[in-house]
């Protein structure tokens, strides 16, 4: 139970991830600052955003509106993400080997953060933010099928395991699945929908700074959107390691590869960054259009290849 | 145009001063992490548009930890730039009611300050400082980013 306990809490759930992520989020905010000719924020701003928010700043309920659910939403984000990072890192990091059937308890988990964002965003009675959670619904719907293609390509590329160490176990006897053309397009097809599950730029219609004035956060002050900048903050780094750990071999920390091992997270970040920052934002119905017909399209092309060993 | 390079220097200068006095953690964490919201009133737009230029590269606020959000519920600074006439107030009083306090208010521009060349109109209903209480005054029509800029320095240090 103690180990458990440690396990969800420390290492490797919520605090190291949530650390992780921080600086993940800091080098993402960096780059962007590089990207525009600026000069960007200091090493640790996501830590002071985080505590100032938390420790600073008044939490305001909505008048109209669903108190309690408001107010819990954000936690069970953080619930979510947090044990959703421990299925993935324990196998990842080769702490413990996971369970046979971990990678569609992962798939589910991996839903809850936008799903209780939602849900605190329908309860806070704001019609921007309902506005917000209903994008994040298309958007959920959209990419989600695409998500399970690309899930069912890899769990066919490792011989019809369910099981995530077995699939990284499997990448280190043969090979990274990157290494053949199914696994590139797997790869891209994956990046795209970390990209929306992260509501990072060309998908960041239920945020909408621009447009709805933050969307399904706007309503969220002080303690619950500290819990949300947390829950996004692991979600920053969970998601990557999982790209790395189907795809790409997983993470090794012995001797050097460990720098190899840090690299391959900085790497796939640095694409997210990139494509945010040189796309716009696409309307939803694009946006729809864009997982439904064309990801759905090459995750089906990879399937195929890799059942003819490409 | 002078070059905004100095500027950057004192401020990195004010925050080795501010760690070694050791504020308060929170404190720190605050000053360290300020959120801008954008009240408009019924300015002439200038002051807007300077607002903006300090987040371009050439300011970048963004390397004090600052950011411009949409919405006022997250916000930790209010701007208020442009004179603010009958229908702006209830606005404004209603916008400083709904932002999580602690907040800091800074009032951009003539206009925002006194009522700058508005200050005898019909509809003017006062300057900022007669609605809600003002942290902080960056005078000029319109001010230049890097007064903007010293303002918000000075406020940090404050
Ligand atoms: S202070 Fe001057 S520049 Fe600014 S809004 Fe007023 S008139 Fe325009």
């Amino acid at each position: 139970m103690a180990e458990q306990l440690f396990y969800f809490l420390i290492f490797p759930g919520l605090l190291f991830a949530a650390v992780v992520g921080a600086f993940l989020s800091f080098y993402d905010r960096k780059i962007t600052a590089w990207v525009q000719f600026r000069k960007g924020p200091p090493l640790f701003q996501p830590f002071y955003d985080f505590f100032k928010l938390l420790l600073v700043k008044e939490t305001i309920l909505p008048k109209h509106g669903s108190k309690g659910v408001f107010f819990v939403a954000p936690i069970f984000a953080v619930f979510g993400a947090s044990i959703s990072g421990v299925f993935i890192l324990l196998p990842l990091l080769g702490i413990e080997t996971g369970f046979n059937g971990d990678i569609i308890v992962i798939f589910y988990l991996l839903t809850i953060p936008s799903l209780t964002y939602i849900i605190g965003a329908l309860a806070s009675g704001n019609a921007l933010a309902a506005v917000g959670g209903s994008r994040e619904m298309k958007l959920i719907l959209s990419y989600e099928l695409t998500f399970i293609l690309v899930l069912a390509a890899i769990i066919q590329k490792a011989g019809m395991t369910i099981s995530f160490g077995e699939i990284i176990s499997q990448q280190g006897l043969n090979g990274a699945f990157a290494g053949s053309i199914s696994g590139i397009i797997l790869f891209i097809v994956m990046i795209f929908c970390i990209q929306a599950k992260l509501a990072l730029v060309p998908f960041d219609m239920p945020e909408a700074e621009t447009e709805i004035a933050g969307g399904i956060m706007i309503e969220y002050s002080g303690t619950p959107y500290a819990m949300i900048k947390l829950a996004k903050y692991i979600m920053f780094f969970i998601l990557p390691a999982f790209l790395i750990g189907l795809l790409w071999g997983g993470l090794n920390f012995q001797g050097i590869n460990i720098l190899w091992s840090v690299l391959k997270i900085l790497f796939v970040v640095l694409l997210l960054t990139l494509i945010r920052n040189t796309n716009p934002r696409v309307k939803i119905k694009q946006a729809v259009r864009y997982f439904l017909v064309w990801m759905n399209l090459l995750a089906i092309i990879a399937i195929v290849l890799s059942y003819f060993g490409y | 145009m002078d070059e905004p390079v100095s500027y950057y220097r004192n401020s990195a200068f004010i925050f080795w001063i501010l760690k070694i006095k050791n504020v308060g953690f929170k404190e720190f964490c605050f000053k360290k992490s300020l959120w801008l919201f954008h009240f408009g009133g019924a300015s002439c737009n200038n002051c807007d548009i300077e607002i903006l230029d300090c987040l371009t590269p050439r300011y970048d606020l963004e390397r004090f930890g600052m950011l411009l959000i949409g919405s006022i519920r997250h916000a930790d600074v209010l701007l208020v730039n442009g004179s603010i006439n009958q229908r702006d107030k209830s606005r404004l009083l209603e916008l400083y009611e709904q932002a999580p306090k602690p907040i800091v208010v800074v009032a951009i521009g003539a206009c925002g300050c006194t009522g700058g060349i508005f200050a005898e109109g019909d509809t003017f209903a006062g300057p900022v400082d007669k609605l809600i209480p003002v942290d902080a005054y960056i005078p000029g029509c319109p001010p230049k980013p890097e007064a903007i800029l010293a303002g918000i320095v000075k406020l940090l240090n404050k």
